[in-house]
């Protein structure tokens, strides 16, 4: 009965999808006020609707309900609540109702805080934001219902994949889809200004925010994945240039465009069709990421004869959105007026050449996960673009940007001065040849990587911290002023230091981590010492035990560093029985110069056990640098400027007229 | 006018790369054709041993003379099973030989799984450590290799072999080749 | 078994766990051994999704570490060994792909994308400057207009 409510708020949402979509944008053709205010009212029964079908679904998980053929596929009695829950949007059809939960969450806010919108404006969002939504569910109601039953109903699920049973892994997909949900409402501010014919400050300092927040969880879905793998797989990688992997990467490198472009949209009322470009790209983007993903599709093109409905359905909604958008985007932009002027060396000019290099970057990953599927399309000769091709090709077109990250932040708008802002970054200079001489003399052999890795880290650090001085007048004005300034900067300060320290300090960790691991794979017995580096490690023990829904072996290793008494880690491995799926459970030991990675294998036929240990330097490093891009991105949502939201009161009645004018 | 075609630009390159994905996947009929680099190759000479008694290995001299089809099997490998009885009414209803290369198996299993299910193959080698299969260029078990008169690879079946492939490619390949000998 | 390939990537699970190169197949020469992690790291595992040799445990895979590392033995050289692979799996088996005519694309897009865009940035800069598309730098004034700025500039003084 559950299920079929659930089933039936979908269908529901569906037609308030409908009205969302015609009758404010109709409203907003014909300046009608009420029909416009129909807007707010249809995108909060849109919310509500999905959220009853969501809250259906997320019950027949919770309890089980196997009758439901969603939840018999992908859960299980014996799994833990935690990971029942998860399950929900652990599956495809699942995540399609969290996906259109979050889209209408989205059109939903911008109902309930978007007040001091012109009117025409949040009628016309409201309404691409619903043809979004209604785009999506017409997908789950027509291929893909999670509330189908099954008759008889079967006794017991058929489990989760247990790779997914994992708090990392818990998180990180809806972390990732408000992140590329997020998008959507740059998307739909993009396309009402397009319709609108008009882009203005206040235009940006409306849709920044939603792209920050949007960014930020991104930022932290990506991060959470990454970090799921490094534990979860066993081999100690963290990023692996997979389509999946690159999917996620691709909105996050053109958001990272966006976000920096709309602050030149909204400080200096320029670049405007750019912007708007890259908001309908980076949510195009997302599109892929989410659905292609979700189809296999972007893993081989053959996913489509598998499903050919699923796939063929996604490919009319990928181009017609995208085909679409682009279209409104060359009749409409041509028509946006260019805003300020600025000489090329200036912070526009150097927020430009970080959109490009952000652009060629995106490219890069996108040529190269699509370029299989490509040549099999056109061709039918297979070939694999991996690991070692990105890391020849995205690597050195992402240098120039970490150049320009240190420069760019120093030159004012308008008019720069090159040498000025160069010969404020000396001290920066001088950390950097420090930093680089100082690895190139105690690595042996020089090796090239670490040298350039720390260097640019070292240079990125510097320029915030020179920024962050300059920004403070430090040693220019009595120190007392100096931390008072520094305590009054505004949060979109802290989040712009906090957000390229990150960087420096990821860079850093992929650096050491990439350069300075150390494998340790032998057989050992119970008993059996293994050394690597400072490290001595005894295994003890290894027992076989049972968990909840898994049986386990579990190794005591007693781990002591340079002699000294260290940890005690208990690597596993797991065989879940329903999925005949065997994972592995790697134990880490962290610190803050690196960690230390055991994982162990399969005992061997000789007796004893495929012990493998690693010793990886500043993974944590990784972890803190993109946790500080997304504490950057927190900051600078808390600033007051924009939670206040953009056009003051006082400022309305003279944007009200232009507004006018400009749809006819 | 230079403005409204750069404004038409992202349009365009959207169109193009949307065209070169849709139409192929619009158009394609069978998945299952994963082409290998070894058509038109000569087959790997290896020489392997018998898996049965009273019926001979394949070594480089018998894959030569006639049209026939190379099958790499195993016993632990579940699509094995599900071809079988293809293989079994291939080898009752026609007179094209099949060779079967058992790959990284047990003997006894395999023995065992030929007495079961029935045992459709001419010749059987073994190829115990895989490496034969290597140089084949197989991916997996099962694969299935088109080899003609001159001991050429020239068709590669990969995956269970269903009765559509047979009908549809196999045969008609296999009747083309024939043709073209005699 | 490309069916369940193509079914084991529907579900998005990036990879099984695994346990890739194994004690009993590393080379006693370390050098040699660094080479061979080295060189499978570009190997593809063909019948995974995106891993490498070097971090797959499928059967296919490890047959493949211990031919290339027989082959090390043997003495071949990097790209010997990368040849023997392509004539029996083709280009796919490489993670990197070579660079040749239908890889051209691949290889150089992105870069010639980056100096079109670098150039369409030049230009979009420089017209920025002044707001005109024509007049990139100010004409230098004809004498005339000189003559008509001083009138200007002195009765603007003797106003003041």
């Amino acid at each position: 009965m559950i299920a079929e409510i659930g089933h039936y708020a979908l269908v529901l949402a569906f037609f308030v999808a409908i009205a969302q979509v015609v009758v404010p944008m109709y409203g907003a053709a014909r300046r009608d006020a009420a029909l416009m205010g129909f807007a707010a009212p249809a995108a909060s029964a849109q919310f509500l609707c999905i959220s009853i079908a969501f809250g259906a679904l997320m019950r027949a998980y919770i309890t089980s309900d196997f009758s439901v053929a969603n939840v018999a596929q992908n859960s299980h009695s014996l799994k833990p609540l935690l990971y029942k829950i998860s399950g929900v949007w652990g599956n495809h059809e699942g995540s399609m109702v969290f996906w259109v939960l979050i889209l209408a969450l989205f059109g939903f806010a911008v109902a309930a805080f978007g007040r001091q919108l012109p009117d025409t404006l949040k009628a016309r969002v409201i309404s691409i934001q619903g043809l979004i939504g209604l785009a999506f569910l017409g997908f789950i109601l027509l291929t893909s219902n999670p509330f189908e039953r099954l008759d008889p109903a079967p006794l017991d699920g058929r489990d989760l994949n247990p790779l997914l049973q994992d708090p990392g892994l818990a998180f990180h997909p809806p972390m990732l889809y408000i992140g590329y949900v997020g998008f959507s409402l740059a998307f739909s501010f993009a396309m009402a200004a397009l319709i609108e014919g008009r882009v203005d400050p206040a235009w940006a300092r409306w849709v920044r925010p939603w792209t920050l927040a949007a960014w930020t969880f991104l930022t932290a879905g990506i991060t959470l994945g990454s970090w799921w793998a490094y534990y979860e797989l066993g081999w100690g990688g963290w990023w692996f240039w997979d389509p999946v992997e690159n999917a996620s990467f691709m909105p996050w490198l053109a958001g990272t465009a966006l976000l920096h472009s709309a602050i030149v949209v909204e400080k200096r009322d320029a670049l405007k069709a750019w912007t708007i470009l890259l908001a309908i790209i980076t949510f195009s983007l997302s599109l892929m990421g989410t659905f292609l993903v979700r189809s296999g599709i972007l893993t081989s093109v053959h996913a489509f004869a598998v499903d050919p409905e699923r796939g063929l359905f996604i490919l009319g909604i990928l181009i017609v959105a995208v085909g679409g958008s682009l279209t409104l985007f060359a009749i409409r932009a041509p028509a946006l007026k260019a805003g300020g002027l600025f000489v090329p060396v200036s912070r526009e000019g150097g927020l430009v050449l970080n959109n490009l290099i952000l652009s060629v970057a995106t490219v890069t990953v996108f040529i190269g996960t699509l370029y299989p599927l490509f040549l099999d399309a056109m061709t039918g000769d297979k070939v694999s673009v991996g690991a070692p091709f990105f890391n020849a090709t995205f690597v050195p077109v992402m240098i120039p940007l970490l150049v320009l990250l240190a420069i760019g932040p120093l030159l004012p708008w308008k008019r720069g001065n090159l040498r000025a802002a160069v010969e404020k970054l000396w001290v920066s200079a001088l950390f950097t040849v420090v930093v680089a001489g100082g690895i190139l003399v105690l690595e042996e052999g020089a090796p090239l990587a670490p040298v350039l890795g720390f260097g640019f880290a070292a240079w990125v650090a510097g320029g915030v911290v020179t920024e962050l001085a300059e920004r403070i007048r430090l040693f220019r004005i009595p120190l007392g002023d100096s931390i008072r300034r520094l305590f009054n900067l505004p949060g979109a300060a802290y989040g712009m230091s906090l957000a390229h320290i990150g960087m420096a300090v990821f860079i850093c960790g992929a650096t050491g981590e990439m350069n300075w691991t150390r494998e340790l794979v032998a057989t050992a017995r119970a008993g059996d010492t293994l050394t690597l580096g400072q490290y001595e490690l005894v295994l003890e023990k290894v027992e076989r035990s049972q968990g909840p829904n898994y049986f386990r072996d579990m190794a005591t290793l007693k781990v002591s560093k340079d002699g000294v008494p260290y940890a005690t880690l208990h690597p596993e491995r797991r065989l879940y029985p329903v999925q005949q799926m065997p994972t592995t459970e790697a134990a880490i030991r962290s610190s803050i110069s690196g960690d230390l990675y055991v994982a162990i294998g399969e005992g061997s036929d000789q007796g004893g056990y495929i012990v493998r240990v690693w010793v990886k330097p500043l993974v944590p490093w990784i972890w803190t640098g993109a946790m500080l891009m997304v504490l950057g991105g927190l900051f600078s949502l808390s600033d007051r400027r924009l939670r206040i939201g953009a056009p003051k009161r006082s400022k309305r009645p003279a944007a009200r007229p232009a507004v006018t004018e400009a749809g006819d | 006018m230079l403005n409204r075609l750069l404004f038409l630009l992202p349009l365009l390159i959207f169109a193009v790369i949307a065209g070169y994905f849709t139409v192929p996947i619009l158009t394609k009929k069978d998945p299952h054709i994963l082409p290998s680099v070894m058509i038109d190759k000569p087959a790997p000479p290896h020489d392997l041993g018998p898996l049965l008694e009273g019926k001979p290995g394949v070594g480089p001299e018998a894959l030569r003379g006639e049209v026939k089809l190379v099958n790499f099997f195993a016993s632990w490998c579940g699509p094995c099973r599900l071809e079988h009885p293809i293989l079994m009414r291939l080898a009752a209803e026609t007179d094209l030989p099949l060779v079967g290369i058992n790959y990284k198996d047990q003997r006894d299993a395999a023995l065992v799984w030929l007495r079961e299910l029935g045992d459709p193959f001419g010749r059987i080698g073994v190829d115990g450590d895989g490496r034969a299969a290597i140089d084949w260029g197989v991916y997996g078990v099962p694969e299935t290799y088109v080899v003609d008169a001159g001991g050429h690879i020239r068709y590669r079946h990969v995956g269970p072999l269903t009765a559509q492939a047979l009908k549809e490619t196999i045969l008609p390949m296999v009747e083309h080749l024939r043709a073209a000998k005699g | 078994m490309i069916r369940s390939i193509i079914m084991a990537l529907l579900v998005a699970v990036l990879t099984a766990p695994a346990f890739a190169v194994e004690p009993g197949e590393m080379l006693k020469d370390p050098a040699l051994e660094a080479r061979a992690r080295e060189l499978s790291k570009e190997i593809r595992c063909l019948v995974c999704q995106n891993q490498s040799i070097d971090d797959s445990n499928a059967g296919l895979a490890k047959d493949l570490r211990v031919i290339l590392r027989e082959r090390l033995v043997a003495g071949d050289s990097d790209s010997e060994i990368k040849t023997f692979l392509v004539e029996r799996y083709g280009d796919f088996v490489l993670l990197k792909p070579p660079v040749k005519a239908e890889t051209l694309f691949l290889w150089y897009g992105p870069f010639a994308i980056g100096v079109l865009g670098a150039i369409g940035v030049a230009v979009f800069l420089l017209r920025r400057r002044d707001g005109s598309a024509v007049n990139e730098a100010p004409v230098p004034l004809t004498d005339d207009e000189r003559k008509r700025i001083d009138v200007l500039l002195s009765e603007q003084d003797r106003k003041a």
